[in-house]
């Protein structure tokens, strides 16, 4: 799976979760963008990714994501390892 | 359920649902049990307000006489300390072997402390069990372990709500028992926002929270009723025989054992057993009179109907016959396409997915957890019977050709007291569970009965119960009476079990408070029938029992009635 295809997933995992089908995630995109993405809806986007590329992110991970890009380049190091 | 759907909940309409409010004192952070809470309710038709303590505040709040809290006047007050919380607490008590002591009289305190300012109900979480961090398997043997501790908590907040009326617990231990400690906790969610649950299982533990909430609000389920192939027992009794079914201490049979066993507890508890199956009677009752094996017997079952018709039909018939509500029933039937019949006629019916496997099918129905339920009396252990024997009187009925003959050849005795220690876990139970026979359908916890009872300057209480030749009925009728002033008594509660109908209970029940207003020159009674969608048989009580309207209410002039004519003994008149 390459970045592209991860951004993308991700970005159905946003709308699904925030319930916004207008979301259009970049790498840029931070939480500052998106109306809803606030600290309690982070986890559960954070499960909802966790869940759909089985994987489990570690809690600094999770503390150090300021971006969608860091989001993916986590995700992507977990799918291919 | 996912939290997203949750969360897609708290946008739905919530009018028209009963208001419920709930308050949540934690030492961790629970904004997402909140949502979740309100969320489920909306499956259940509550509309759940909630209201948060702010963060790791509980004493703060409540020795705060003008917090929200107190304004709020929380219906439930849901009181959890968290795992994580007492484990760190308990090390750095220096494993103080008096922890658990100290910890329930903590939440005492906690609860006294509410208590002196408003009235609620206390839901208390207990504490998830497990492996001793420092101890291992030696913590049994050792006080000072926390293995040993918090099962010694878990015990003694049983017995504190075992003897305080206000207080409950939820399960929280068993829960988690249930689906796994692995599954529930996510210690990154704990670090991260403090919060201690999975989000998956803070849906869990709200929908328990809105299953006891729901118990508490008057809704519980009261009959089960059972299909018997593949359901009770494996096998076709009418193809495979008597010998040949599977039940018992073997294989698949020991699976349809621990269905029965749960059956025959439930009936212990108070649920009528009923049986719907499609068979030739004699052969469906024939395991119940001769197996050996079986758990269930004949007299386990209150109506046993076996037959070809459609089962939607015969639940309509153990309906007629209980008069319960239809959602008072849960049906249990293996059968894909007869679940499914039920379900399009009968929606209100509550029908469980049953698993494929029988061998899940006990673990399957525990984690549902669908007979919830806030009280447990005597009477309910004898429900089977009472049902059984009304049975036998509608029998007899026919065979008198006057109604005033067959009701005196009943033998009615009814005992008529005040409120006191052993009715009043009834009488509150009446008031949560009776929604047809009941005028105004106040719900009153077993607290409320109790305050009531003792407050005679404000109060006066009956209980009625009823008796005759076939056996007793138990406590069947409620009244409270307000004393609103020097003159007039306002009936509060007037309610009476279905059970009891054409009885003439009404006009006994009736004779009996206007005696006891008279004889405290008391001059007016006065009443109002509140509408609920269940309680219509009721719209037109007073007026029958001679009542004249008067506005929204119902008025008798005490001094100018005359007795009304019944057959039923006061137990302490004699004769």
């Amino acid at each position: 799976m390459n970045q592209n295809e991860i951004l993308a997933e991700c970005n159905k995992i946003f709308i699904d979760q925030l319930d916004n089908p207008s979301i259009v995630l970049k790498r840029e995109t931070t939480a500052a963008d998106i109306d809803e993405w606030d600290s309690l809806n982070h986890i559960q986007i954070i499960v909802a990714i966790e869940k759909r590329f089985k994987i489990r992110f570690t809690s600094s991970e999770i503390q150090n994501f300021k971006s969608v890009g860091d989001m993916c380049d986590a995700i992507a190091k977990k799918v291919t390892a | 359920m996912e939290f997203k759907d949750i969360k897609a909940n708290l946008k739905k309409d919530f009018t028209g649902f009963k208001k419920v409010k709930v308050a949540l004192l934690a030492d961790s952070s629970t904004q997402y049990l909140a949502q979740a809470i309100r969320g489920m309710g909306y499956e259940k038709k509550l509309d759940i307000e909630v209201w948060e303590a702010d963060y790791d505040s509980i004493d703060l709040t409540i020795s705060d006489a003008a917090s929200e809290l107190y304004s709020f006047k929380p219906d439930f007050t849901f009181v959890f300390l968290s795992s994580h919380k007492l484990k760190k607490k308990f090390y750095k008590s220096g494993s103080n072997p008096h922890f658990a002591d100290d910890t329930l009289a903590y939440l005492k305190n906690v609860t006294a402390t509410v208590s002196s300012h408003i009235k609620t109900n206390f839901l208390v979480f207990n504490f998830p069990d497990a492996l001793d961090p420092v101890f291992g398997h030696y913590s049994g043997k050792v006080t000072a372990s926390f293995n040993y501790q918090v099962k010694k908590l878990n015990l003694e907040l049983m017995h504190w709500a075992q003897n305080e009326a206000s207080v409950s617990l939820i399960d929280l231990c068993g829960l988690q028992a249930m689906y796994g400690s692995a599954n529930s906790i996510d210690s990154r969610m704990y670090l991260g926002s403090d919060s201690i649950f999975s989000l998956d299982f803070t849906i869990v533990v709200a929908t328990n929270c809105v299953q006891v909430i729901e118990a508490f609000t008057g809704f519980s389920k009261k009959c089960l009723i059972l299909d018997l192939d593949n359901t009770l027992w494996g096998g076709i009794i009418g193809d495979d025989g008597l010998e040949n079914i599977q039940i018992g201490d073997l294989g698949i049979g020991k699976a349809f054992t621990e269905i029965q066993l749960w059956a025959k507890a439930l009936k212990e508890r108070g649920i009528i057993l009923a049986v719907c199956s499609k068979n030739d009677e004699a052969n469906a009752k024939e395991p119940f009179e001769k197996h050996p094996d079986m758990v269930l017997r004949p007299d386990d079952i209150a109506v046993f109907v076996a037959n070809w018709s459609n089962k939607h039909d015969n639940i309509k018939y153990i309906q007629s016959v209980l008069n319960i509500g239809f959602d008072s029933m849960v049906f249990l039937d293996d059968n894909a396409f007869e679940r499914n019949m039920v379900r399009t006629y009968l929606p209100e019916v509550t029908v469980p997915e049953l698993p494929d496997d029988p061998a899940d099918y006990v673990a399957n129905l525990n984690s549902l957890n669908l007979f919830e339920t806030n009280a447990y009396t005597e009477e309910d252990k004898e429900r089977t019977q009472l049902y059984k024997a009304e049975a036998l009187r509608n029998t007899a009925s026919l065979t008198y050709t006057s109604e005033a003959d067959f009701l005196k050849s009943l033998d009615m005795v009814s005992e008529v007291k005040e409120f006191d220690a052993f009715t009043i876990p009834r009488v509150s139970q009446l008031t949560q569970r009776s929604n047809q026979f009941n005028l105004r359908t106040k719900r009153y916890t077993e607290q409320d009965i109790k305050h009531m009872a003792e407050d005679h300057k404000k109060h006066h209480t009956f209980s009625f119960t009823l008796s005759d030749k076939y056996g007793a009925h138990g406590l069947i009728g409620v009244i409270i009476l307000e004393k609103k002033d020097a003159h007039t008594l306002f009936i509060d509660t007037w309610i009476m079990s279905c059970r009891v109908l054409k009885r003439g209970m009404e006009q006994f029940m009736l004779n009996e408070i206007t005696q006891y207003a008279k004889k405290h020159k008391f001059e007016k009674l006065t009443g109002e029938y509140l509408e609920t969608k269940k309680n219509g048989m009721v719209k037109d009580h007073y007026k029958n029992m001679g009542f004249t309207e008067k506005g929204e209410q119902w008025q008798l002039d005490v001094t100018a009635y005359k007795p009304a004519a019944c057959f039923i003994k006061n137990s302490n008149t004699h004769e």
